[in-house]
Order: structure tokens, then C-alpha cells, then sequence
């Protein structure tokens, strides 16, 4: 048997950008947010298209076609949000299984201007359309904030704790210029913005945005070759439980994420909590931070909105989290997750927006959908 | 421009006797004759970890449950006058599906407790589709 340890180390991420804007881009296509993202992470490793053996994204052939590309090593997992940390942990064991030697990963979405995008998916006869869909539900700020009121009966969670999440968020993004929200917010603030689905009001949602990012990885005996430091992939988790939110395992917990993708990721990595100096917790909504750093074990079961209320993870704090602004307050196309190892990597290189001192290990974790995919990455530069 | 239609499900192989149930006023659900729970949505075995069983049949349900989350969505679907109610409900035989919880005058949170027992009101809808909706009991 392979144990995933034998691969804590092998690979890295040598190029990694965004699009040259994130907000509103009315006057690119959603390939065009995939090609600009691209072409920007091959400029940043010193590379171009011809050196790229593997490519990894949920558009899949779409993107090869656009691009001209014919790799070796294909990768089209698209289960929302996490699918770029499952390309990151995927594209490593084909790195060392030597299935391709430089890895591609791009994301562009179009999310807000709709520019080039497919009709959304969905039959009435699938179970979604048969067993939630006749309810109302409209959209991720209907379907993803349906547990929270299980959350807040059994562990006290209160609108305030999530307005915490908010103001945190808020007080990175105000430090960062390309974040489209950089108004300092308060709790008042956000209780007192419009009602979007009770608990949530507007504040406690993420934004709808344009843009994409790109990552290059190879082999770690080629990863010092490269312009900008090397950033090691440590450790991965990834999982799947529910699509429909009505199934979530357990209402008031991230099963995938406890069992299995926090496990995993700190068994690959050998590291422990204590060795976590910086977070990226993809934030659809302002709970999602809070389950994901419950099921992480960086606080215990019900912890998770206290901790935020005493600001741990602003600026300042104990243990910085959402440093570019989150989905929150930076960008959200729709599926976050590159954004969340864009800033991991900005963190680590020392080259953020807002630079936190002595970041060496950053753990980065997202949904994909309703809670429904999982994904979990350790990254470090040392 | 036309009304904007109801999203309605389509039953399907697996799913038609929960659904030609409802129209009658039963809810149909299927129970595991092995680990001997109840379970939702109906599919031909047990979806519960550690069970998996192939060993099913249907029972019809009391209709009795619990409340165990919801919102109250004032941004929902353009066909639903908001604000409304969309509930997950814990069956008493096992199982837990989502619905809309009807017949209250207030929508405030304090009127909905989570963990409130719920009963099942059949509401007719269109195109032969009955919906299950709870209210409190």
C-alpha cells in the first residue's frame, strides 16, 4: 500500500495570479478570465503554454481547446468551490506517479457579468428538483444557510457571532485595494443590513463577482528553478458527502470535514494545529468559517462563533484568517477556492496585500456547493 | 409576460409511489428491513452508513415530525410570495426531508423553536403533484 506521507513534500506550486482585475468584467468571456489567468501564472513561473504537460480545471477540454493545449495528464473534477484544492491534491500524485511534470490549474468565471456561461444545470426529475426545489429554494442564499438555525439551537451561535465574521473579513479587505467592499464595517452593520434568508442578512453574504486564477505546479527537483520562492503542497484532504442540503449528514457539523479532509491533511503534512500561522476558510456565507474551524479541531463543536466575536481572526489577532478579504468582501465568482490558494501562496511568498509577518504554514479549506464537496490543503514554503 | 412557474418536481422510477402517495394523502416513505429505520428521499436500499442495505420496503408514515432547522427567506424563489418558510423536518419514522412550514401568522423565530414537533399538511399543487408541507403542532 501507498501512504500519502511518502508525497508530503514532493510538489509545489511555482506560479500562481490572478486576472489582471477581479470585480466587474463585462468585456471578458469566462475563457478569456481562464486564458488572462493563465497566461499571467506562466508569466510569474518563467514559463509558457509549450512547458505545460497537465491541465486541471472543472471547464476541463472547454479550457485545452481554448487554450491549444494537448496535455498528457487531464483533471475536469467540478464539484463546486473546493475543486481547485482537489486539482492541487490530484495534480501531486500524477506529478509523482509521473503522469505529467507541470501542471496547469485555471479558474475564470464570469459570475457576475454572465459572459459566455452555460444555462445552469438541474432536472425536476433529479432529487434536488424533486425533494427541495418545490420548497422555494432559490440559489446558495436558500439552500446554504439552511442549517445554521440547527447550529445556533444546539450551541447558542448567535446573529452577532456571525456578524463577527463579517467585520473580520471586512477589516482585511480594507487593507487590501483590489477588494471590491473596503468600508469598515460594525456588528450593528450587519444585523442591521436587509434580511436576505433569517439568519442572514445581506452582510453575512458573499459578493457575485468576475475574475479567475491560475497555479503551476512541478516536482519539488525542479521547484527551485522557478523566479518566485517554491510553496510545498504538505497535505491534502478531499470529499464528498450530500449534493441536496437537505442530506447534510449532520446539521450543526462539517462531517467530511472532520473525519476526513482536517485528518487527512494534517496526517500527510505531520504537522499540528500549532503549526497553522495562517487560514483561508472559503466564506460563501459567514457560518461557513465558523463550521469549517470547528471541524478542523482549531476550536471545539460550537466554539467557532465565539472565537470569531473576540476577533481572533482579524487583523491583530491570534490567528489571521481571510487575509485577502474572503469571499466576503474580496471577490466570489462562484467558486471561491483558487481565490482562497491565491492568497495562501501570496501569503507565504511574503508578497499579500496584507502581509502577515512570518507566515511559513497556511492551511486552506473550502465547500464545494451546499457543504457538500470538501477540500482541505497544507501549504508551506519551507 | 407569463407568471414565473412553481418549480415542480418529475417523479421518477424509484419515486413514484412516494409521490402517487401524497396525491392520495399518505406519505409513503420506505424503511430498511434490516437496520429498521426509515429514511428519505425513497431509493432501492439504505442509504445510512454502516447499513446499506438492499432489503427495503414502503410503510406509510404518521406524518409526525420534528423541526430541525430553517430560514425564513425574504429572497426566494420569484415564484413564492416572501417571506416564507423553508424547513428541514426530522420524520418520527426516520428520515428527513425539506418543506415549507405553513399556517403561521408571524414569521419570527421565535415562533419557529427548532426541535418543535410538526405535522403534515398535503397541499395540492399542480400538474397532479401533491406537496408535503408541516405546520406546528
Amino acid at each position: 500500500m501507498f501512504d500519502t506521507r511518502e508525497l508530503r513534500h514532493k510538489v509545489a506550486i511555482v506560479g500562481a495570479a490572478e486576472t489582471n482585475e477581479v470585480g466587474v468584467l463585462p468585456n471578458h468571456s469566462q475563457l478569456q478570465l481562464h486564458a488572462e489567468a493563465a497566461f499571467n501564472a506562466l508569466d510569474d513561473a518563467g514559463l509558457t503554454l509549450d512547458d505545460i504537460d497537465g491541465y486541471a480545471g472543472v471547464q476541463g477540454a472547454a479550457v485545452t481547446e481554448y487554450l491549444g493545449i494537448m496535455p498528457r495528464w487531464i483533471d475536469a473534477t467540478g464539484v463546486g468551490g473546493c475543486s481547485f484544492l482537489i486539482h492541487v491534491s490530484h495534480a501531486v500524485a500524477a506529478i509523482a506517479a509521473g503522469y505529467c511534470s507541470t501542471v496547469l490549474i485555471t479558474h475564470g468565471e464570469s459570475g457576475r457579468s454572465r459572459v459566455g456561461v452555460g444555462a445552469p444545470s438541474g432536472g425536476r426529475g433529479e432529487p434536488g428538483g424533486q425533494f427541495d426545489a418545490p420548497f422555494g429554494v432559490a440559489g446558495p442564499p436558500s439552500r446554504f444557510s439552511v442549517p445554521i438555525a440547527a447550529h445556533m439551537a444546539k450551541y447558542g451561535t448567535t446573529e452577532e457571532h456571525l456578524a463577527a465574521v463579517s467585520v473580520a473579513t471586512r477589516q482585511w479587505a480594507s487593507r487590501n485595494p483590489r477588494a471590491m467592499m473596503r468600508e469598515p464595517i460594525t456588528v450593528e452593520d450587519v444585523i442591521n443590513s436587509r434580511l436576505i434568508a433569517w439568519p442572514l442578512h445581506l452582510l453575512n453574504c458573499c459578493l457575485v463577482t468576475d475574475g479567475g486564477g491560475a497555479l503551476i505546479l512541478t516536482s519539488e527537483d525542479r521547484a527551485r528553478d522557478f523566479p518566485k520562492p517554491p510553496i510545498y503542497v504538505l497535505g491534502r484532504g478531499e470529499s464528498a458527502q450530500h449534493q441536496n442540503i437537505s442530506q447534510m449528514r449532520d446539521l450543526t457539523g462539517w462531517s467530511a470535514a472532520a473525519e476526513i479532509t482536517g485528518p487527512e491533511a494534517f496526517r500527510m503534512a505531520g504537522v499540528g494545529h500549532d503549526a497553522i500561522d495562517h487560514l483561508m476558510l472559503y466564506d460563501a456565507f459567514s457560518h461557513t468559517p465558523i463550521y469549517a474551524l470547528e471541524a478542523l479541531g482549531f476550536v471545539g463543536p460550537g466554539e467557532g462563533g465565539p472565537w470569531f466575536a473576540e476577533m481572533n481572526s482579524a487583523p491583530g489577532g491570534t490567528l489571521p484568517v481571510n487575509t485577502n478579504g474572503g469571499g466576503l468582501s474580496y471577490t466570489h465568482t462562484g467558486m471561491y477556492g483558487m481565490f482562497a490558494i491565491q492568497e495562501a501562496v501570496r501569503q507565504l511568498r511574503g508578497e499579500a496585500a496584507a502581509q502577515v509577518d512570518g507566515v511559513r504554514t497556511s492551511l486552506v479549506h473550502a465547500p464545494g456547493g451546499m457543504f457538500s464537496a470538501t477540500a482541505t490543503l497544507i501549504l508551506s514554503n519551507e | 409576460m407569463a407568471a414565473i412557474a412553481k418549480p415542480l418536481p418529475q417523479p421518477t422510477p424509484e419515486t413514484q409511489e412516494y409521490w402517487d402517495g401524497l396525491r392520495r394523502g399518505e406519505l409513503r416513505i420506505q424503511r430498511c428491513n434490516t437496520c429498521g429505520r426509515g429514511y428519505f428521499y425513497p431509493r432501492p436500499f439504505c442509504p445510512r452508513a454502516g447499513c446499506h442495505s438492499r432489503d427495503v420496503g414502503w410503510i406509510t408514515a404518521s406524518g409526525k415530525g420534528t423541526l430541525a432547522t430553517y430560514i425564513i427567506t425574504h429572497r426566494g424563489h420569484p415564484a413564492f410570495e416572501a417571506p416564507y418558510v423553508i424547513a428541514l423536518v426530522e420524520l418520527e419514522e426516520g428520515g428527513r426531508m425539506m418543506t415549507n412550514i405553513v399556517g403561521l401568522e408571524d414569521l419570527e423565530p421565535a415562533n419557529l423553536p427548532v426541535g418543535a414537533p410538526v405535522e403534515i399538511v398535503f397541499q395540492p399543487s399542480e400538474e397532479d403533484i401533491t406537496l408535503p408541507m408541516f405546520r406546528l403542532v
